[in-house]
């Protein structure tokens, strides 16, 4: 298929349907809402499922009843629908049935604005509900990488049996950019043996997030703990830019990584040896990398566009005594390459300085 | 003794399974299953069904249905219900809810299915109560009446008003059958197996939301014995919760 001119969210809608989506539920929200918009055509065309619910709680539990019939099922939204949907979620992490969802985030806390955010990191990476779960979140770049990264999760999902959230700042939902539609996938006819068909032949199933025995519900969640170790050890992504001689190293995600990336080469120019640490895979964090390359550069820049939420996952990773500096933008301020080259240049300076 | 062939007048619907329920003793919940359970197997449904269990005394259901079931978070069992249908409008769907999870938590999206016309059977179990937390009291609860939360009785000053569930739905376009029966007694529990066997008939031609809400005994919780309980409903719950087709379309009448 040749290169077209995709706006962000529409992309994530077609690129949907051709990883082979059976069902759509979902509810307006800026700045998501043409993914929901251009399915309400696609889908009814198709002959495939489409319903605009009536709030994000509707949604994500049609989206749980679909998941139980092992059909492929997604929703989106954008940060207070998410904040909605946290009953569902954490209901279909126990039941370990396979979902996709697209979070466009928006500026927060409260209905905070339609501006580009990325405040959800916490939430997708770690408080997407209640209890001990976490799902497979990943987050795209530009419009091709979104494409690539939810016509992947599907296959993750089933895989995995978990929920993956593909997670990306308002800006990659509104933007346009030219992207390569991956091929249309058939729907699949077959469904899996513990999906819910009918007991007809077979012993009646089950799917339940209910476990009333404490022995049997931690069980259930060293079940859940095993199939996370499994996902940290195979599902890591991140891209690398220019670290190999790097010594200021940037470290960002989604849009912001795309921006440091020039920010960075700006530095370059001006004689910073800067590089950029973009993690695809929020979680699992690609910790044990960043780690080894704390080890080469002098110092870690976070950039995010919230107080510092990844920040945490950084420091994590390469320990307190290394030092982790960070620049954020809230409210849906959008750095420039410039702010970043700022921050990057007084880095640069204080480390010319300390080698003085 | 005469040596006359054995004649086999009653055994366990196919759509039950042998399990021994957790209910307490004169709870309604088990004669309601037995009552979905019976309609399924006559329509010869069980094997195209699919089920979804609510958050109430009921949350067990699926070890009781010999069905496929799923477990719904409370209140979002049509909401559950529509995204399974959705994704195979072959299947038969139900759902089984008590009044909190239907009228309190759930309101909105009972309201959405219905309004939709979402081919469901929804069978609503009124009891008055919040039977599984212990008695607290129910948008369902009558005036005056003794929960664990309206310990002096359900003042409407404060708790507003009952919600009668199968009057409001009704009203809606989507619905296509909507009944009010009652199990406290051989005549009414008959007389509700033949509703909850219409209401599957609706959704098996496909007309729209169908459902049957039961009125049923929750003898502990409202500290009575099983006999006293059944008497309450009709002394005390009838009168506000009249019995009765409320919604029946003309498609549903040709049926
Ligand atoms: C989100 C949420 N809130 C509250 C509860 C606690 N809870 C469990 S059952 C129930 C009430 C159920 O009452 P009802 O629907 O009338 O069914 P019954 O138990 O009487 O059959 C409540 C409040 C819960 N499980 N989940």
């Amino acid at each position: 298929m040749a290169r077209e001119l995709w706006k962000g969210n529409e992309a994530l809608a077609e690129a949907s349907v051709r990883a082979g989506l059976v069902a759509y539920f979902g509810y307006p929200i800026t700045p998501q809402t043409e993914l929901l918009e251009y399915l309400s055509l696609r889908m009814v065309k198709l002959g495939r499922a489409f319903l605009q619910a009536e709030s994000e709680l509707a949604a994500i539990n049609m989206v749980y009843g679909a998941a139980c019939t092992g059909v492929r099922v997604m929703t989106s939204s954008s940060s207070p629908g998410i904040s909605l949907m946290q009953e569902g979620l954490s209901y279909i992490a126990a039941s370990e049935v396979p979902v996709v969802l697209v979070d466009i985030m928006r500026g927060g806390p409260g209905l905070g604005n339609i501006q580009p955010s990325q405040g959800d990191y916490f939430q997708v990476t770690r408080a997407a509900g209640h209890g001990d779960f976490h799902p497979l979140v990943l987050a795209p770049a530009t419009v091709q990488e979104a494409v690539d990264l939810v016509y992947l999760a599907f296959d993750l999902a089933e895989k995995y049996r978990t929920i993956v959230i593909v997670v990306a700042d308002g800006n990659i939902g509104q933007m346009m950019e030219p992207a390569e539609m991956p091929p249309m996938r058939k729907v699949k006819k077959d469904r899996p043996d513990w999906a819910l068909t009918g007991a007809d032949g077979r012993e009646h199933r089950i799917i339940t997030s209910l476990e009333l025995g404490a022995e049997r519900l931690e069980a259930l969640n060293l079940r859940l703990q095993k199939k996370i170790a499994r996902i940290r050890q195979a599902e890591v992504r991140y891209q690398e830019h220019k670290v190999e001689d790097a010594d200021i190293l940037i470290a960002a995600f989604g849009t912001m990584g795309r921006i440091s990336q020039t920010a960075a080469e700006m530095a370059r120019a001006k004689g910073i040896k800067a590089g950029v640490f973009r993690p695809i895979s929020l979680f699992p964090f690609p910790d044990e990398r960043l780690e080894e390359l704390s080890r080469q550069v002098s110092r870690i820049l976070v950039v995010e566009m919230n107080a510092g939420q990844m920040l945490d996952d950084v420091r994590l990773a390469v320990g307190k005594d290394f030092p982790v500096e960070f620049y954020g933008r809230m409210g849906g301020v959008v750095p420039l390459p410039d702010d970043v080259l700022e921050v990057v240049e007084r880095i640069g300076a204080e480390l010319n300085d300390e080698q003085r | 003794m005469n040596n006359a062939e054995e004649k086999l007048v009653f055994e366990r619907p196919r759509s039950l399974t042998d399990a021994h329920t957790h209910y307490c003793p004169g709870c309604t919940h088990g004669i309601a299953h037995r009552l979905v359970a019976e309609a399924l197997d006559e329509l010869g449904l069980r094997e195209r069904t699919l089920g979804i269990a609510p958050v109430g005394c009921a949350v067990l259901a699926y070890y009781y249905f010999n069905v496929d079931m799923a477990e719904a978070a409370h209140g979002r069992a049509p909401a559950m219900a529509t995204g399974m249908k959705r994704a195979n409008p072959d299947k038969i769907l139900f759902t089984y809810q008590g009044d909190g999870d239907l009228a309190a938590i759930g309101a909105g999206e009972i309201v959405h299915a219905a309004g939709r016309g979402e081919n469901i059977t929804v069978i609503f179990i009124n009891n008055a109560i919040y039977g599984m937390t212990g008695g607290q009291m129910a948008p369902t609860t009558l005036e005056g009446q003794k929960t664990t939360s309206s310990p002096m009785g359900r003042d409407i000053s404060i708790a507003g008003h009952p919600l009668r569930m199968s009057e409001l739905l009704a009203t809606l376009d989507g619905a296509a059958y909507v009944a009010r029966g009652s199990l406290h007694d051989p005549k009414h529990i008959r007389r509700a197996k033949k509703a909850i066997l219409t209401a599957f008939k609706v959704q098996q031609a496909g007309l729209g939301f169908s459902m049957v809400e039961l009125l049923s005994a929750c003898g502990t919780n409202w500290k009575m014995d099983p006999v006293e309980a059944l008497g309450w409903i009709k002394d005390n719950m009838v009168p506000y919760f009249p019995l009765g087709d409320y919604k029946v379309t003309d498609a549903v009448k040709n049926l």
